[in-house]
């Protein structure tokens, strides 16, 4: 009975692999965290991946879209089983993801080394921007230390003499405050790095009340950074100007509401961007999820668009990994932040901003665009990469 | 009567035996991929099965030796070091070192106290491996490649890696067999049901429990290395409290005890993971009813129904 | 490194230990008396949690959403009691273990579903809201007092009913020795409801107090009750003594740890390599306690068992 049991399950595996044999139809392979506090970050990706996707009629440069959604519960194993299975079961032609640079660490080798092109709509960590680039990966978003620069160039323009850092303790974080201190010349009074999805800040509030810095610098991601801001407010210490990262944005913002209202944030985009296709993206997007979208959004959307150029430019042929390869690199598509390119190293070429959280007329919460701080910049690991054009 | 209870291991085994043959596996690597984690993960759980189901010893750190398997691939192959040879050893001895020492504390306790101080060195294991920045943190590492074996890149194919997996649950399995039904085994057994007659009896039961948590240590610390080298990637979250959590929950579905029921159960846990997440985002909401509803209804987990099935006796 | 700032971390040490009193009380009387491991206990605290945002936002009213929270919360907390767990009471631990783990991943997928991913808040009620000047430099949050200030009076309540009242004293005979009170003719299944209905509010009320400061989000229960476990173990099976002596330890070695621990640590260490060291040994301190207490005491601070 248990043999039995166990054969058909097994059959029912081989069954899914076998009807995934299709040609000429386009697969795009999601792999985003949808599960535990971070969920909502994914969610936003997805969202805007398969907005886009409605939008151009279910076809990606001109191709049936099949769009495969798998969730990688943010531990970096069960990333690789799931990328494994796109790839080699569904015979994905590109995985777009993941949020989490951990989960990148992981899933990277197991694409590039196969048949698909990994678009990351997020995580952009340094080994892969600078001596581990690699033709077959590609990023929609930055790399992870521009945005952190923002601020820290920021701080510097501003005159703040003495600065208190924190982050989460994993790659991201360190790479956040590596990039912070590449433009910040000043004295950082404080360094802390906490333990990653910790909820309640107090002990690291105590500290950063002692040290009494002209201005603090977080960067905290989805749920922590919804408890950092609250618990930043109730503190009473929101007098000190609060420079962030990914800390206030439109995916923590419906849960932070007026305690993040003239937070400072870092970013390549803006909800409140003028451009047409921005302007058009932004009300379908509320429309149909009835949120306000994030960066998140913003990327994954941008990477559907990136993957239909690549196609059409490759003349909708999939086969032909050269032609789509040249496509990516090319990006001959309208941004939603306009000014974008890729670079040698597969990572965009474009402008940032300071952003500030404001609540808009119709009572929402929002980031909106400060002043333009970088204009075409492109990361400094890319001088390490050793592609060529 | 024998031969009936010999029935369901050799169709198991039968069954991974057979599996890479059928069809042609060009493009569905991604079965052989799966299956094979499923038997990485079946040589843990009959590691710990061994404790847990014989010992009635309950470690909620298991998962500590799954990472210190990894890490030793992960570590070594840092250094350039990529030769099996070195590395099995080194995973093998340092998982027996550590479980040797925390055994050796652990086992003064009983009960849930044994549960808790486990759960105890699981977590300093784990927030050990977050701490070491060089071998990349919390973010882990990714390996250049799988081990080498006396030099020769075999294991880097699909399927051979996968029939190397299969050896080595083979082996585990009839070492646990051989250990269970041995006179040290019946010592362990007795130790279950009565712990005070067998002292009363002259053993020392101390170093019988001291032994097997050793050896299943030892034994898991062998599918951490062959998870890393199925991964290529070694990360602080092998060993996450979740994860021993996860193998305890693979030994109970598939029913305690028999060696026989946490190979299954390490199946049904991932197969049931991976195909109900193919076809819903929220598959937990139908993965937590199925665990409550066969403790519910399917006394002594998988085994158990198959036994009320089949009529054989009690395969302890 | 300041006075104000040893006050304020333990403070905040002292916040974080009534915590996981509340949800550790609760914990340690269903394991105590009913020989029940409830792995879902940390879920109790998240449906609180859940339900305090939603009667909040419902009624535009803290104290009226926290009304109506507690009753719900324990409602749902004897709904469990009657169709699951009541049936697994005769069971041995390790089927407990497993269901209530399913019943862990039902819910936390469950809450997802019902209110979203999204982390939810709740904000803090007006006339507890900003922070007070305790001493000259030291700023406190208003909520947080009122968190150890419930807490603590919950402790102290639960004190008195345990060793001054008949069913108190029920409570204990039970956890020391449950086949003994049911044999002299007390109706075990109903004191067995009882206690657990009554851990569930609590584990509830904890999750309702914090909602205010934490995020509100799917799983927030699943790491706090390892730390609740660690609290009852350390504490003793069974012994609301010991869980609240134990609470106070966890929450201020794991606060004080955390801040103080990298500072100690330079005194003999180089900066680098104590900063390194000490965030790798501050979140391994509880662990480490636990393991110590129960090298020296293998049942515990306080067993109640004899």
């Amino acid at each position: 009975m248990i043999k039995a049991k166990l054969f058909v399950t097994l059959g029912a595996v081989a069954l899914m692999a076998s009807s995934a044999a299709a040609q000429e139809k386009l697969k795009v392979g999601i792999v985003v965290t949808l599960s535990g506090p971070s969920a909502v970050l994914g969610q936003q990706a997805r969202d805007g991946f398969n907005l886009a996707v409605k939008q151009l009629g279910g076809k990606l440069g001109g191709l049936d879209t099949e769009v495969i959604i798998v969730d990688d519960e943010l531990k970096p194993d069960v990333a690789v089983n799931k990328v494994k299975g796109l790839v080699e079961r569904d015979q994905v032609n590109f995985v777009v993801g993941p949020i989490f640079s951990n989960v990148l660490q992981a899933i990277h080798k197991p694409v590039v080394e196969s048949n698909a092109f990994l678009i990351s709509p997020n995580a952009g960590t340094s080994n892969f921007a600078g001596p581990q680039c690699n033709p077959n990966f590609f990023v929609t978003s930055y790399q992870n230390d521009q945005v952190h620069e923002v601020l820290g160039k920021t701080a510097q323009d501003k005159g703040y003499k003495r600065l208190f850092l924190i982050a989460p303790n994993y790659q991201a974080g360190k790479d956040s405050l590596a990039g912070v201190k590449r433009h910040y010349k000043g004295e950082v009074v404080g360094e802390i790095y906490t333990p990653l999805n910790q909820l309640d800040f107090s002990a690291e509030l105590a500290q950063i009340a002692a040290a009494k810095p002209d201005a603090v610098f977080a960067f905290m991601p989805g749920g922590m950074g919804v408890n950092l801001v609250r618990q930043y407010r109730q503190a009473g210490l929101a007098n000190i100007p609060f420079l962030s990262a990914f800390t206030v944005d439109e995916s923590t913002l419906p849960a932070q509401k007026e305690a993040a209202v003239g937070f400072f944030g870092g970013a390549n985009w803006a909800p409140d961007m003028k451009n047409p296709q921005n302007e058009a993206f932004v009300k379908a997007y509320e429309a149909a999820y009835n949120s306000v979208p994030g960066t998140y959004a913003m990327q994954a959307y941008d990477a559907a668009l990136l993957i239909d150029s690549a196609i059409k430019s490759a003349g909708g042929k999939l086969s032909d990994k050269n032609a789509l390869r040249a496509g990516l690199k090319k990006a001959d598509f309208k941004s939603l932040r306009g000014n974008f390119k890729i670079g040698v190293n597969g990572y965009p070429v474009q402008d940032f901003y300071l952003v500030q959280v404001v609540q808009r007329p119709d009572g929402k919460f929002a980031t909106s665009l400060r002043e333009k701080v970088f204009s075409d910049y492109v990361d400094v690991y890319a001088k390490d990469c050793k592609l060529t054009n | 009567m024998i031969m009936r209870r010999e029935i369901l291991p050799l169709s198991i085994f039968l069954a991974f035996a057979v599996l890479p043959l059928l069809g042609n596996f060009g493009s569905d690597a991604f079965i052989l991929s799966i299956v094979t984690r499923v038997m990485i993960f079946a040589i843990a759980a009959v590691s710990l099965d061994l404790i847990l189901g014989y010992g009635a010893l309950v470690s909620f750190g298991h998962a500590a030796f799954l990472g210190i398997g990894a890490y030793a691939v992960g570590i070594l192959s840092a250094h350039g070091i990529r030769e099996a040879a070195i590395q099995i050893p080194a995973a093998l001895i340092v998982s027996a070192l550590f479980a040797l020492l925390t055994g050796a504390i652990s086992l003064r306790t009983k009960g849930i106290y044994f549960i808790m101080i486990t759960l105890a060195f699981g977590q300093m294991a784990y927030f050990f491996a977050v701490s070491l920045a060089a071998y990349g943190g919390d973010d882990g590492m990714t390996l250049p490649g799988r081990s080498l074996f006396f030099g020769y890149d075999i294991a880097q194919s699909e399927r051979a890696f996968y029939f190397l997996v299969f050896a080595c649950l083979i082996a585990v399995y009839a070492a646990c067999r051989m250990i269970v039904t041995s006179r040290f085994g019946r010592v362990i057994r007795g130790a279950r049901e009565n712990p005070q007659r067998m002292e009363a009896i002259g053993f020392s039961l101390f170093a019988y429990q001291l032994t097997i948590y050793v050896i299943a240590g030892t034994l898991c610390g062998l599918a951490g290395f062959l998870l890393a080298n199925q991964t290529q990637f070694v990360s602080p979250a092998y060993m996450t409290w979740q994860r021993s959590g996860e193998l305890i929950v693979m030994v109970l579905l598939g029913g305690l005890g028999s060696l026989n029921g946490a190979i299954l159960g390490a199946a049904a846990f991932l197969l049931l993971e991976e195909g109900l997440s193919h076809f819903t985002e929220y598959w937990k909401l139908y993965f937590g009813p199925f665990l409550v509803l066969v403790v519910l209804f399917a006394r002594g987990g998988l085994m158990g129904g198959f036994k009320r099935l089949t009529g054989t006796g009690d395969g302890r | 490194m300041s006075l104000t700032l040893l006050y304020v971390q333990t403070l905040n040490g002292l916040q974080l230990g009534v915590l996981l009193f509340l949800i550790a009380a609760g914990l340690t009387l269903v394991f105590g008396v009913m020989d029940f491991v409830n792995l879902a206990h940390g879920v109790q605290y998240m449906i609180g949690a859940y339900l305090a945002a939603m009667f909040t936002a419902l009624t535009g009213n803290f104290f009226f959403g926290l009304a109506l929270a507690l009753p719900s919360a324990l409602l749902f907390g004897l709904l469990l009691e009657f169709f699951i767990f009541r049936h697994l009471y005769a069971r041995d631990h390790l089927d407990q273990v497993l269901a209530t783990f399913g019943i862990i991943l039902t819910l936390n997928q469950a809450v997802k579903v019902i209110w979203g991913a999204a982390p939810l808040s709740v904000p803090i009620p007006e006339i507890f809201s900003g922070s007070v000047v305790l001493m000259p430099g030291l700023l406190y949050p208003v909520w947080r007092l009122v968190i150890i200030a419930s807490g603590l009076a919950i402790a102290l309540l639960l004190g008195i009913l345990v060793t001054k009242t008949r069913i108190g004293m029920l409570v204990r005979a039970g956890a020391t020795n449950a086949p003994m009170v049911s044999a002299l003719g007390v109706d075990i299944g109903r004191l067995f409801m009882i206690v657990f209905g009554f851990g569930a509010m609590l584990a509830g009320f904890a999750g309702a107090m914090v909602a205010p400061i934490l995020s509100v989000e799917p799983g927030m229960g699943d790491n706090l009750l390892i730390l609740t476990f660690v609290v009852i173990v350390i504490g003793g099976i069974g012994s609301i003594r010991g869980a609240f002596i134990a609470a106070l330890m966890v929450g201020l070695v794991d606060t004080l740890g955390r801040s103080f621990g990298p500072s100690i640590l330079r005194a003999f260490l180089d900066p680098a390599a104590a900063a390194q060291t000490g965030r790798a040994l501050a979140p391994m301190l509880i662990y480490i306690l636990m393991a110590a207490v129960l090298f020296f005491r293998p049942a515990g601070l306080f067993p109640a068992k004899k």
